[in-house]
């Protein structure tokens, strides 16, 4: 295949000469830009980008599904490692998929830096001379007239093209038009807006961070690195950009359907009703008090980031008592609901007491047996609420220093007393309940329901300029695919006159164009010589 | 407290409706497949009366684009939304939009010749809507409910419904091409062969299917779009190579290489027009596969 080069004639550049490299480094390296910045290395490249991108979709990837990743390692011991070290797991930042990119852009840049000097200096310049044989353009057409109409066919045709739009020049007997320069425009825009989404993403990715806070009805939070159950931050992140402004869940509220027959039991709707303290500087300490409500699609503005609302569930009140009647544990504790009936599951730990113990529990908001003596969830509010305990003693594992899981017991180094094949049943407890835990661990109650929201404070200042890019692309795109660019020449002939017109890239209309401005300057309806216009 | 009505009984109607206008599309589609037979046929007599079941197919089509489209309307309001919200709903409104397109592109170019295409893959899509997607109405997740969902899933089924056209005239135009018909001496492949002689040139077909293309690619780079201004609000991140993002880019990706490909020596013809098929079938694994199959954020198959 001849070196690449667009197939179409071109409008703007001379086609180049395809030169054999030379054995130079010059040569060679000018050789090897002009591959790398060709259109079919664009395209290769492109396609290379769509097929890489599609492993990303087949395996969990840490970035979107950490727990995903675990489990895939559990499941494929040996299988797991290997795809890691292929970067299977990170596909969109692994270095092959970061190379394909990387390289399409230096292609981009080398191509559209080029192209816009060119375009630059030819909105500048006259639409060339007209050619010597119109016959040899995609659409021509001959008109016969009268001598007295062809003397003044120039002229006319210079008032007519201007008037459509077209950037004319007249020469002696001959006029030479062009539109669509929009087109090209249309077309270095996008390429160049996409250059700017890429450093808006790097850039603004990298000064982003996106805390996560699960918060209990009534429950505060401080947005500072200690306030949160997890963060993640962009790689220029720094800690001062976290404004102090403290949270409170005052209430949450769900609507769940129990009308419609065909629908009963979906949320409607999640309301999370906040009050947050707003420092209103550094300095002085005064606060301003902004209350509101977060629901999903409707996060709440707060100065440097944005409040979502990514989950919710029950946070049963339990209070633990130990034989004598000391309070060993208490507080609301978030169940993760594991159906979308809300079927929840919970662990609390009771260190500081003579035997440490654990507790499995489920929640089921409206409870009911089934046939196999399993108990589930009918519906997802808490018409008959239950809890279920299995207890375990032995050690939890909390003084190893290395941080633990609050929603997992690691029971291997512990015992059973309650549920399972312990041989002791497990507890049940209904709202406002007491049950004696088994041995002389002391007694559990269940005082109250609560529930819980899961919080995301993000902030992403990229998002604003990628989108201002990506609307950019998007306009130069639809320019450039929808606004014709063509040049349309006329001249005066001994017999009459010819129009020729030629496009750039696909465009339907050219014979139809040429048939009008002979149309237009004769008088008459006529048929063009020639038909393909591609 | 919020509260919807949801009409079940509406949407039982809305299925028998949607079901009756199979009936149309079947016999739409027999019309066509018998006219192109015919059109193809040796026989001179027969060839000159094939225009008229054309005609009648065309007037079925149309027939049923207007009861497919009550069907798909009556959806909405058993819904009380707009009915593009499951696999379902996608189906139905997707393939009445693609009806509805290529009646409105017959006022304007003539591409009657993939009415077999275009109302056998209706009855597929609707076919299979019907018996594997189907789910009674349901209140949308809190994470659905945004006007987004109008935006963005509708100009997406759009794009879909232009990139099928041009699909369309993209397998036609490899047949047309293809050496094993040209040199084939089956009984079978003669007759193909007769059809596609009826179709437009090479050269028209794929012009059309650029024209196709570039509108479903403007239209689809907006979906991307919009779909990472409502995952901004939805999701706090506005891309997270969710695998329905990952998808969506894919296609995106593949359509621009197709873009290229037009304007590259050794690339324009043949290789662009498998390229526009294969972003097609990508549509179709993303809008299948992908919905039933992969895990991310995107579970809106209705299907448990
Ligand atoms: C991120 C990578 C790229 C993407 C997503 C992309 C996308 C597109 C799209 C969608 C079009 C069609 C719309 C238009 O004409 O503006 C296009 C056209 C074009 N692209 Fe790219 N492009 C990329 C990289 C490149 C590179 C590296 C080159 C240079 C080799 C290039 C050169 C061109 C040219 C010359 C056209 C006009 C083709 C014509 O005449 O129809 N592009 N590109």
């Amino acid at each position: 295949m001849p070196s690449s080069q667009q197939s179409r004639p071109s409008l703007d550049a001379p086609e180049q000469p395809i030169n054999s490299p030379t054995l130079s480094v010059a040569g060679w390296s000018r050789w090897i830009w002009r591959q790398i910045t060709s259109m079919r290395t664009a395209l290769l490249l492109l396609l290379m980008l769509a097929v890489a991108a599609v492993p990303g979709s087949v395996f969990p990837q840490r970035s979107a599904d950490p727990n995903g990743v675990t489990q895939y390692f559990d499941n494929n011991p040996q299988l797991a490692p290997v795809l890691d070290a292929i970067q299977l797991f990170d596909v969109y930042t692994s270095a092959w998929f970061s190379a394909i990119y990387i390289l399409l852009f230096i292609s981009l840049i080398g191509c559209v830096v080029p192209r816009t000097l060119v375009h630059a200096k030819a909105l500048r310049s006259a639409p060339p001379a007209a050619p010597r044989l119109f016959s040899r353009m995609p659409a021509s057409l001959k008109v016969k007239t009268t001598k007295a109409q062809s003397a003044k066919v120039a002229e006319q045709a210079q008032v007519l093209l201007k008037k459509q739009g077209y950037r004319v020049v007249r020469t002696g007997d001959a006029v030479s038009a062009e539109r669509g320069y929009l087109r090209e425009t249309g077309n270095l825009v996008f390429h160049l807006s996409l250059i700017g989404v890429l450093l808006a993403v790097g850039i603004g990715g990298g000064q982003s961070y996106s805390g996560q806070r699960v918060l209990v009805e009534g429950e505060t939070f401080v947005n500072n690195l200690a306030g949160f159950d997890s963060f993640a931050p962009g790689t220029f992140f720094k800690e001062e950009q976290l404004v102090p402004f403290s949270v409170t869940l005052d209430k949450f509220e769900v609507d769940f359907d129990f009308v419609n027959q065909t629908n009963i039991g979906t949320p409607l709707d999640f309301r999370a009703s906040v009050s947050a303290l707003i420092p209103q500087s550094a300095q002085n300490s005064t606060l301003a008090k902004k209350t509101g409500v977060i629901r999903v699609n409707e996060p709440l503005a707060m100065p440097g980031s944005n409040i979502y609302l990514t989950g919710n569930g029950y946070a049963p009140e339990i209070t633990i008592r130990d034989k004598k009647g000391n309070i060993t544990y208490s507080g609301a504790t978030a169940f993760l609901p594991q159906s979308a009936k809300y079927t929840s599951l919970g662990v609390i730990k009771v260190p500081d007491v003579e035997k440490q113990f654990g507790i499995i529990s489920f929640f089921y908001p409206t409870v009911a047996e089934l046939d196999t003596g399993a108990l589930t969830s009918l519906y997802p509010a808490p018409i008959d609420p239950l809890l279920t305990m299995n207890v375990y003693v032995g050690d939890l594992g909390l003084d190893g220093g290395s941080p633990k899981n609050v929603y997992a017991l690691d029971t291997s180094a512990m015992t059973q007393v309650a549920g399972g094949k312990s041989g002791v049943k497990g507890l049940r407890l209904q709202l406002g309940e007491t049950v004696k835990l088994p041995g002389d661990l002391g007694t559990v109650t269940f005082d109250s329901l609560k529930r819980f929201a899961s919080l995301d404070v993000s902030y992403n200042p990229g998002g604003f300029w990628v989108l201002v890019f990506a609307l950019m692309a998007l306009g130069g795109v639809t320019l450039s695919l929808l606004v014709p660019r063509r040049r349309v020449w006329v001249r005066k002939t001994e017999t009459g006159f010819e129009v020729a017109a030629l496009a750039r890239g696909d465009d339907p209309i050219l014979e139809k164009v040429v048939a009008e401005v002979a149309e237009a300057l004769s008088g008459k309806t006529t048929k063009t010589t020639k038909s393909e216009s591609k | 407290m919020t509260s919807i009505a949801l009409n079940p009984e509406l949407a039982s109607i809305s299925r028998l409706i949607i079901q009756g206008s199979m009936l149309f599309y079947s016999a739409a589609f027999l019309s066509f497949v018998f006219h192109l037979s015919r059109l193809a046929s040796t026989k001179k007599s027969l060839r000159q009366a094939a225009t008229k079941l054309e005609r009648a197919g065309i007037v079925l089509l149309a027939i049923a684009a207007v009861i497919h489209g009550s069907g798909v309307v009556l959806r909405g309001i058993a819904a009380s939304r707009v009915p593009w919200a499951n696999m379902y709903e996608f189906s139905i409104t997707g393939s009445f939009i693609v009806v509805v397109i290529f009646l409105i592109a017959l006022f304007i170019k003539d591409i009657r010749l993939i009415a077999t295409f275009v109302s056998g893959f209706t009855l597929l899509i609707l076919g299979s809507a019907d018996v594997v997607f189907w789910v009674n109405v349901k209140s949308l997740m809190p994470a659905l409910q945004s006007y987004w969902l109008v935006i963005h899933v509708l100009v997406a089924v759009l794009a879909t419904a232009f990139f099928n056209i041009a699909a369309a005239l993209s397998i036609a135009y490899i047949f047309k091409t293809a050496k094993w018909v040209e040199n084939s001496k089956l009984k079978f492949v003669a007759l193909l062969k007769r059809i596609l002689g009826l179709f437009p040139s090479i050269e028209k077909l794929e012009s059309l299917a650029y024209r196709f293309n570039i509108i479903g690619f403007i239209l689809w780079s907006f979906t991307l779009i919009a779909g990472a201004i409502w995952a901004e609000r939805a999701w706090h991140r506005y891309w997270g190579w969710d695998t329905k993002e990952v998808w969506t880019f894919i296609i995106w990706t593949i359509y621009a290489g197709y873009l290229h490909a037009n304007a590259t020596r050794g690339w324009s013809g043949k290789r662009s027009a498998w390229l526009a098929i294969i972003g097609f079938v990508a549509i179709l694994f993303n809008f299948t596969v992908v919905n039933l199959f992969f895990k991310g954020l995107h579970v809106y198959s209705g299907l448990k």
